[in-house]
């Protein structure tokens, strides 16, 4: 034994679990219910005292910068420039982003509703760091209540040096769109505004606005307890650390887990337990996401170098299996009749263009006379065409589907269809008047 | 330094003068709304321009410097 295992050094206040175990975020093993402030302190310990000293703040960012955290709402931008980008201006705000308007995903709500205080944590570190004095948190009216006991009990136990106020959610599929969110805490609107100005310059009651998803902030808590080193134990070297995904479809379990990023699709599926039938394709990233044939993507690794062979990515961490006797084509035009009603009805080629194009995607699948030309020229003419991405991501999507389910294209248009099964893969809501 | 025309795709509601003034840059689209064309605006369609945006009832059109 050398004499230096005989140091004893001072206790460390908590002890940072193995940063390979997973999962982080999650509750582990079956405790059901909101983690409690005093159960949440005993698992992380606390969060680091509010820096208010800018040498601390900057030791911070550098924290995160060498963690590698990117945006877990889906577009993976680095977290470390955006949290730069509004620490260098005046009398910022922080708004954290639990609206998950997307109806396929689930794992900010139960975030939320399993791990409150890792979010809030987060939520008012990003604070301290940019130096805002209030957090805005937007979150699913179906956590409202949890998250209304987890700030009082923060409140009761005297926790905060920034107002933290809670705000529900629009339930709208672009409601979650970062600009959207910023216009429904303002005025009740759910839709995106025209940028530039970007939020980061100009957004909440025209003050300087960080926006985060509320999986990156809970991130964010963790790199500050445990460091940059810890959170990349897990992941793959571009991309570091953990992600949390819905699983959904065809699988035994569809549930809610947290994976390494990197972890191969068919691992992801099994987590479900496993597909629940002979699949012929994967919806990856979510409804803005792509269409991939099964057998090619459950062997590549669920990241964005790993799905990018198929022009795909993680997106916000979705993955909906779709059986072999379900048709793509029908699946596809379902889900394209509820993004085109859920425009915000702002922009005239995202309002009347993918109203269109989801009648032509549904005559397609109905077997009806349709052209696929008139199809891919309206495609080209809604891509990029609006104020926010919502025709983007829709076109994008569809477009895999036209390229996946190309045979099946083929014989619907002979008026064929393979499905037998009855019954939607994918959810989507009930048609709302417009 | 360069123009180029940009449109707050918010704001535009598809009257389509832009294009009647500045087909060479501007067409619309299948539902009438404006396409403009890639790149920045030539001197010698500047004065054109500069009438597409003025005549925009809309005030969605305009001209942005790009260095």
């Amino acid at each position: 034994m050398h004499s230096h295992d005989r140091i004893t050094v001072p206790a460390p206040v908590h002890t940072a679990p193995p940063g390979g175990q997973l999962p982080r975020l999650l509750p582990g093993g079956f405790a059901p219910g909101p983690a409690s402030l005093a159960e949440h302190v005993r698992r992380y310990g606390h969060a680091p005292a509010p820096l208010r000293d800018w040498p601390r703040r900057n030791a911070l960012l550098d924290e995160v910068e060498r963690s590698g955290l990117t945006g877990r709402g889906g577009a993976a931008f680095p977290t470390a420039l955006k949290l730069a980008a509004v620490a260098a201006q005046a009398a910022p705000v922080v708004v954290a982003n639990g609206t998950e308007g997307e109806p396929a995903s689930a794992k900010d709500k139960v975030l939320l509703a399993r791990s409150p205080h890792l979010v809030l944590d987060g939520a008012v570190l990003a604070a301290t760091m940019v130096g805002a004095r209030e957090v805005v948190v937007v979150v699913h009216h179906s956590v409202r209540e949890i998250l209304d006991q987890a700030v009082a009990e923060r409140r009761r136990a005297g926790l905060d040096r920034v107002r933290i106020r809670l705000v529900t959610g629009a339930d709208r599929f672009v409601g979650g769109e970062a600009s959207a969110v910023v216009h429904w805490i303002e005025r009740g609107v759910p839709a995106p505004t025209l940028t530039p100005p970007r939020l980061s310059e100009r957004g909440l009651g025209r003050k300087p606005t960080l926006v985060q998803n509320v999986e990156t902030l809970a991130h964010l808590a963790l790199i500050a307890r445990y460091g940059a080193s810890w959170f990349r134990a897990l992941g793959t070297a571009l991309e570091p650390g953990t992600m949390l995904v819905t699983i959904l479809g065809a699988v035994n379990e569809p549930c809610v887990r947290e994976i390494a990023i990197g972890t191969p699709a068919g691992e992801v599926l099994s987590l479900a337990g496993g597909a629940s039938a002979p699949l012929q394709a994967l919806l990856l990233g979510g409804y803005f996401g792509r269409w991939a044939g099964a057998s090619e993507a459950v062997r590549l690794p669920f990241s964005t170098a790993g799905l990018s062979s198929l022009g795909a990515g993680p997106g916000a961490g979705l993955i909906a299996a779709l059986p072999a006797d379900a048709c793509g084509l029908a699946e596809t035009a379902r889900v394209v009749r509820y993004l085109a009603d859920e425009s915000a009805g702002q922009c005239g080629p995202c309002l009347f263009g993918l109203d269109a194009v989801a009648g032509e995607v549904q005559r397609l699948a109905d077997g009806r006379t349709s052209s696929l030309a008139t199809l891919r020229c309206w495609l080209g003419q809604v891509d990029g065409r609006g104020a926010c991405h919502h025709p983007d991501g829709t076109v994008r999507m569809i477009r895999s589907a036209l390229s996946v389910f190309a045979p099946e294209l083929e014989r619907h248009a002979r008026g064929w269809c393979c499905a037998t099964r009855k019954g939607a893969v994918l959810p989507v809501p009930p048609r709302r008047p417009r | 330094m360069t123009r180029r025309l940009r449109v707050d795709p918010i704001a535009c509601e598809g009257r389509g003068l832009c294009a009647e003034i500045l087909p060479e840059l501007i067409t619309l689209d299948d539902w009438g709304y404006p396409v403009i064309r890639a790149g920045s605006v030539p001197d010698s369609l500047m004065t054109d321009a500069r009438e597409a945006v003025k005549v925009c009832p809309k005030l969605a059109l305009w001209l942005e410097e790009r260095r």
